[in-house]
């Protein structure tokens, strides 16, 4: 694998309530790869995202971002490497109180000092970085308009442009189009194709559909209860592998004591 | 129900709650308030000034309020305390604050720093403290994480996230709370005066006292308008902040 750019060795993490989400993850993704992930819900996906980009530290193992060791690494520090880094919402997750440009510009947060900040002093650079950016995902038209005001799709647009105006080399998509029709589905997975093409960004997207992975993605990871059960090019994903990752005797094991202990209320 | 109307009877004994004296209380109430008429106003531009001086208590008194919860109710509420500590603190202190009615402050203060509209302002905007930190922590207990989340993984820092997630989204209910508190402040101001904390109030037992009921009339009625005018301009704000 060489040189990485995300490297997680050996990642295990146990959620306080004593979930565990991840069992000894050990993965690396490079510069210009768009990288499908891919589980069932509850496989730990998300989990997997927030380890990568500090925002959860991993209860056992270590992450890296270029040279930077995020697991262990003063809070400060996991900040800097963290605006490499940028991240896109199933919910969009938009201040939505906020304008278009307003959300796009706190993609530049990261390289104000917070006196600036918070008077909202952004830079003209930033300032046309961010329209720019709006245009690109064709948001243009609705810069002053209220984030709460835009549909989904539209919404999804703009996070993907607050995204980008951190100049990242990463984007982490949490399930960026399943709360999306098919039409603004297309459109965002068509953004974020291109942001890989033509700008050489990473991508990891987490995604339910198969047939998206394969139309969009180099390579596919997929979990499932934590565990690392494929990582490969979409090409070797067989029928067989992504059946067994959402349909597999284990499940049917897991449903039976669930049955029995309505069957002892119903008693 | 049965304990509300055990309640109810418990509070009879000792209270002379009684119809009779109901009856004779309204009849002499009513000869009482017949004395107010017709209000005087020879002095009218006084009691102006004196409501102007009013309402100027209640603006410092809410505003200190509002500089002083704001940043204490991210530390009293459970999202934002950086310790379970100082959350404990802060929302006791505003427990302490809010129990101390304003009235019964305006007279350590005064009895602390003498007659005057300033210790008035400071009772106000203890108790208003209180309140506010309450209301403004539990707004802030509200606040959608994944907007938290959005702005955090941007890489902002902690006082970033504070003023472009958490503040945009309390903001309309940090508004109105504040002016709703300063309506109430307006008609808290106007008794202060009784205890010598500046204000109408002084006027108003200045004329009782003095059994000149006519002034007492014509300042009850500056009181009113004024108070009305407040509210409806207050609440005009608060619709269009909504």
């Amino acid at each position: 694998m060489g040189e990485s750019f995300i490297r997680v060795e050996q990642v295990s993490h146990r959620y306080a309530n004593g979930t565990v989400a991840l069992s000894s993850i050990t993965l690396g993704f490079n510069i210009n790869q768009f990288t499908a992930m891919i589980g069932p819900s509850g496989a730990g996906k998300s989990t997997l995202m927030r380890v990568i980009n500090g925002l959860v530290r991993p209860s056992e193992g270590q992450v890296f971002i270029g040279d930077t060791r995020i697991s262990q690494a003063p809070e400060a520090t996991v900040r800097q490497a963290r605006r490499q880094i940028g991240m896109v919402f199933q919910q969009f997750n938009l201040v939505r109180r906020l304008t278009a440009l307003e959300n796009v510009l706190i993609g530049r947060l990261g390289t104000l000092n917070p006196v600036a900040s918070t008077l909202k002093l952004y830079g003209r650079e930033d300032r046309e970085l961010a329209m720019g950016l709006l245009e690109r995902v064709g948001m243009a038209d609705y810069a002053w308009q209220r984030a709460d005001t835009l549909s989904g799709g539209q919404q999804q647009r703009v996070g993907i442009a607050r995204a980008l105006a951190q100049q990242p080399r990463l984007i982490l998509a949490d399930e960026p189009v399943s709360a999306l029709d098919p039409k603004s589905s297309e459109q965002v997975m068509e953004i974020l194709q291109s942001i890989n093409a033509q700008d050489g960004i990473a991508v990891i997207c987490n995604l339910h559909h198969l047939d998206t992975v394969r139309e969009y993605a180099d390579r596919v990871v997929a979990l499932k209860r934590g565990q690392l059960v494929f990582d490969g090019s979409v090409a070797d994903l067989s029928e067989e592998v992504s059946r067994s990752l959402y349909y597999d005797e284990q499940q049917s094991r897991e449903i039976t004591p669930i049955l029995a202990t309505q069957l002892s209320f119903a008693d | 129900m049965a304990a509300v109307v055990v309640v109810l009877v418990w509070s009879t004994f000792g209270t002379e709650l009684s119809p009779w004296r109901l009856l004779t209380g309204l009849a002499a109430s009513g000869r009482f308030i017949a004395e107010f008429f017709p209000p005087d106003f020879t002095r009218g531009s006084e009691y102006l000034n004196s409501m102007f001086e009013t309402i100027k208590m209640a603006v410092w008194g809410t505003a200190l309020a509002f500089i002083a919860a704001v940043p204490l109710s991210f530390w009293a509420a459970t999202n934002t305390t950086p310790h379970s500590l100082v959350y404990q603190f802060t929302r006791r202190m505003s427990d302490v604050f809010r129990g101390l009615n304003e009235f019964v402050l305006a007279m350590v203060f005064v009895a602390a720093l003498g007659l005057g509209p300033f210790p008035g302002i400071l009772a106000l905007a203890v108790s208003t403290t209180g309140t506010l930190i309450k209301l403004f922590s539990e707004a802030i207990e509200l606040v959608d994480v994944g907007q938290v989340e959005a702005v955090k993984a941007s890489g902002a820092g902690p006082l970033q996230v504070l003023t472009h997630a958490y503040w945009p989204q309390i903001v309309p209910t940090v508004l109105s709370m504040t002016l709703y508190r300063f309506e109430a402040n307006v008609r808290g101001a106007t008794v202060l005066g009784l205890v010598g904390a500046g204000g109408i109030g002084l006027y108003v037992t200045e004329a009782i006292r003095g059994f000149n009921f006519q002034a007492a009339g014509a300042i009850l009625m500056v009181i009113l308008v004024a108070v009305f005018l407040v509210d409806f301009l207050s609440a005009k704000v608060r619709e269009r902040l909504s």
